[in-house]
Order: C-alpha cells, then structure tokens, then sequence
C-alpha cells in the first residue's frame, strides 16, 4: 500500500513470524485429516482488505461479562481463578482497547454444548462464557473456574490438558487469533496432540500461563498469568513506501 | 529498546465454541451476528449461502465462518457495532454444513498504486480439525472487474472458480468451502 487512508494503522506484519502456528496438516489430531486443506496455500499481498478490520471496543461489552463466576444465581463449582495478561504486538508494544472472547467447560470438564457428551454433571451457576476488552496497556482481565480435563475420542484413553479458549480480534484482519491458554504442569500437555502441532517448542509454550503470586487473591482465588502477542510490528514511516 | 518477542500460536477453535461465539441458539447475544448490513444500509442488498465440505464431501457441522467486507462504495468501516453496515459477519454451519450471511455487495477497493480491485470479501474458516483459521475470498462471478484483479490473477487459472460466487437469484450467491479435495477451496496465507 503505498498509503493507507486515514484512520487505517500503518503496521508491518512480517510473514516470518508465522512459523509459530501448528501446520494445518498434523495427522496425530484426527480430525484434521479430511478437514486440513492439501493443496499449498497462496500468497496474498495484504491489500487494504487486510490491514483493515472490525473494531470491537468497549461498547460491545457489558459490565460484568469477565467475571464468569457471577453470572448466575449461585456460585459455580470449582477452584476460582483469575486470569490476567496483556495483549502486546511482535515489539512489545500494548494493543489496547481490543475485544477478547473467552470459553471454557466447567470444573467437571463439560461445556454448555449440545453436542458434548461427557458424562460429567453440567453446572447450573456455570456456562463458561465471558468477554473483556483491553485497557489502554493493552491489560486484561477474567475471573472464572479451572476448567476440568475431559476426554475426547481423537485416540485411546485421550484427554485435553485444561485449557480456555481464547479469541482476539487486534488491530486488523490480520492479527484475528483465536487459541487456547494452557495451565503450568499440566501432565496433559505432553500428551495432547494439539498442543503438540506446534512445532517449536519456544512458540509452544507462550501457551501455557504462569502461576503468579501477585496476581492470587488472598482468601479469594489462584492467579494466572498469559499474556498474548498478536501479530505486527510498530508502523515503521520509514520503510520503502513502494512495497507491498 | 523494547524486547523482541514471537507471536502466539494459534489453535482450533474446537467443537464447543457456540455458547461464546455463535449464541443465538441459545438465546443470547453475541458481539456479531450473520447480518452484515441491515436494512437501512446503503448499496444492492444481496444474500451470500454457502455450505462448508469436507474432504470426502460431507457436510462439516460445527464450523464457524467470519466474513469481512467493504461497503456499497468500497469503503471499509472504522467502527463495527451499531452500525447500518457493520463491515462484519459470523455465522455458525448447521447440521447440512450450511451458513447464511446478509449483507451489501460491496464496492470496488483501492489498491496500492490507486488501481481498484475487484470487489470481494474477506472469509476466515474456523472448524475442529483446523489448527488455524483458514483464509479465503469471495469474489463475484459476474463481475468484469475479476479480469484484471492482482488478488485473482496470483490464483492458478485452474482453481479461480473455487473464489467465484455464483449468482442463484437477483440478489443471492452461493459460496461453497470445500477444505479439502476434489475442488479443493483456494486458500491463502495471509
């Protein structure tokens, strides 16, 4: 683009950093192999197209929609949590005022779904879905349960490592994220082949949050911390303004 | 001098997303909906349906499809909520692997170099099975723009139809996803 117009974020995106993503084709994690695509993937110049994207701000979330503990009548069951982190870019820098979308089974490792068929007891005073928006350092935070380990039918005797679904939007079409947050120690983990897809080890466990003293609660709940880089690097003005 | 750092890594969005993502079924709001424009939105008002495949042609159920769009005149909004045209859409496949989006068919985009490309839609593909979102684009199959746009000309000529909606009715296109196989869907890394 030679310029963006107004109000669109001059940001680099450079395509080395893709290598952190698991490949599509990761034949361990059953359900890829009639859905993950064959053919390779074409290279799209980002147009304006994509560095653009929906804004998602502080108007599109209710008081309250972080805290999954309180949304019903009752306490949910389970050990109370709190998750907390900040959204940066490749440089570090915060993305702020940026919608996040959290889901997550209950403490017994069963989802609101209809399709789930686990047979561990629902929680009535539990759903497990939550949405926050970031502050202007890019912060965040939810208050929730530690979701249970539930087992899935990818393999014999296969379980997921808890986990909460995350999905973020950033600053442009580009940076959409959706993923999943790990907890420390998991035995699960070592097991999990989607967890595994991931390639590189260092990339791996940007997944898995941090224990954090400072973050627990006194007499309240454990804290966790998981910060999030999206991609993109700080609008770079001095870069040939003829590339693409 | 800020520390450098590498991104994180995506993963599926899993089988289970809809109390969040797609919640209508059950009986709440999400943050976005399949009407990308309401009625009050300027520009030709058209309807885009689709079915997501898998590869041995059956249906795939429990994905979730996010589209994103320019308006009538080519221009992308800077706000997505409350909006005539929010730019945006997410819709859930049903049980057929069908999904629904209604919208405005959007304008012809600048490029750089102030050339305009072919109007088209940004589609992400979301599904178990995927451990990255996939991207695509929808373009129209009676557009005379597609000719000489840059996006489409990168596309081996062979498997361009795969981006090119069909035109079902005055104001309907169909879009089919196919992930895998024969007529395998072009997608592209981003």
């Amino acid at each position: 683009m030679s310029q963006p117009p107004a109000g669109v974020e001059r940001r680099a995106y450079p395509r080395e950093s893709l290598a952190a993503h698991p490949p599509n084709d990761a034949p361990a994690y059953a359900s890829t192999r009639l859905r993950a695509p064959r053919k390779p993937l074409v290279i799209l110049p980002h147009t304006l197209t994509e560095l653009t994207g929906p804004v998602y701000g502080h108007e599109s979330v209710a008081p309250g929609e972080n805290d999954l503990t309180t949304r019903h009548d009752g306490a949910p069951l389970g050990e109370r949590i709190v998750v907390t982190g900040r959204v940066l870019d490749e440089d570090g820098r915060p993305v702020p005022h940026t919608l996040i979308e959290i889901w997550q089974a209950n403490s017994a490792g069963r989802y609101v779904h209809a399709n789930d068929r686990h047979d561990a007891p629902l929680d009535p005073n539990f759903t497990g879905a939550g949405r926050v928006v970031t502050d202007a350092s890019g912060a965040y935070t939810f208050t929730t349960i530690k979701p249970g380990a539930y087992p899935w039918r990818n393999h014999h005797n296969a379980w997921r490592p808890a986990h909460i679904h995350f999905s973020l939007f950033g600053p442009s079409f580009l940076t959409r994220l959706v993923t999943q947050m790990y907890f420390p120690g998991d035995p699960l983990l070592a097991l999990d082949p989607i967890y595994q897809a991931i390639p590189d080890a260092a990339a791996r466990v940007r997944l898995v949050s941090d224990f954090e003293i400072e973050t627990t609660k006194p007499e309240w709940a454990l804290g966790y911390r998981f910060d999030i880089v999206l991609r993109g690097r700080a609008a770079t003005p001095m870069e040939d303004p003829h590339d693409d | 001098m800020m520390t450098e750092r590498g991104i994180t890594p995506s993963q599926t969005v899993g089988p289970f997303f809809a109390y969040c993502l797609t919640p209508e079924a059950y009986g709440t709001r999400g943050i976005a909906s399949s009407e990308v424009a309401t009625a009050d939105a300027a520009g030709t008002r058209i309807r885009i349906e689709g079915r997501v495949i898998d590869g041995a042609g059956e249906a795939v159920p429990d994905a979730m499809i996010e589209i994103w769009q320019a308006d009538g005149e080519g221009r992308y909004p800077d706000h997505a909520a409350n909006a005539a045209f929010r730019g945006f859409g997410r819709a859930e496949t049903d049980a057929h692997g069908r999904f629904a989006f209604t919208t405005v068919k959007p304008g012809p985009v600048p490029g750089a170099d102030g050339s305009a490309h072919a109007p088209h839609i940004a589609v992400s593909v979301f599904a178990r099975g995927l451990l990255n979102r996939l991207a695509t684009r929808l373009y129209f199959e009676d557009e005379p723009a597609n000719e000489t746009d840059p996006v489409l000309a990168r596309v081996p000529a062979e498997r361009r139809a795969t981006l090119l909606a069909r035109r079902t009715a005055p104001d309907a296109y169909a879009f089919d996803i196919r992930l895998q196989g024969e007529g395998e869907t072009v997608f592209f890394e981003i």
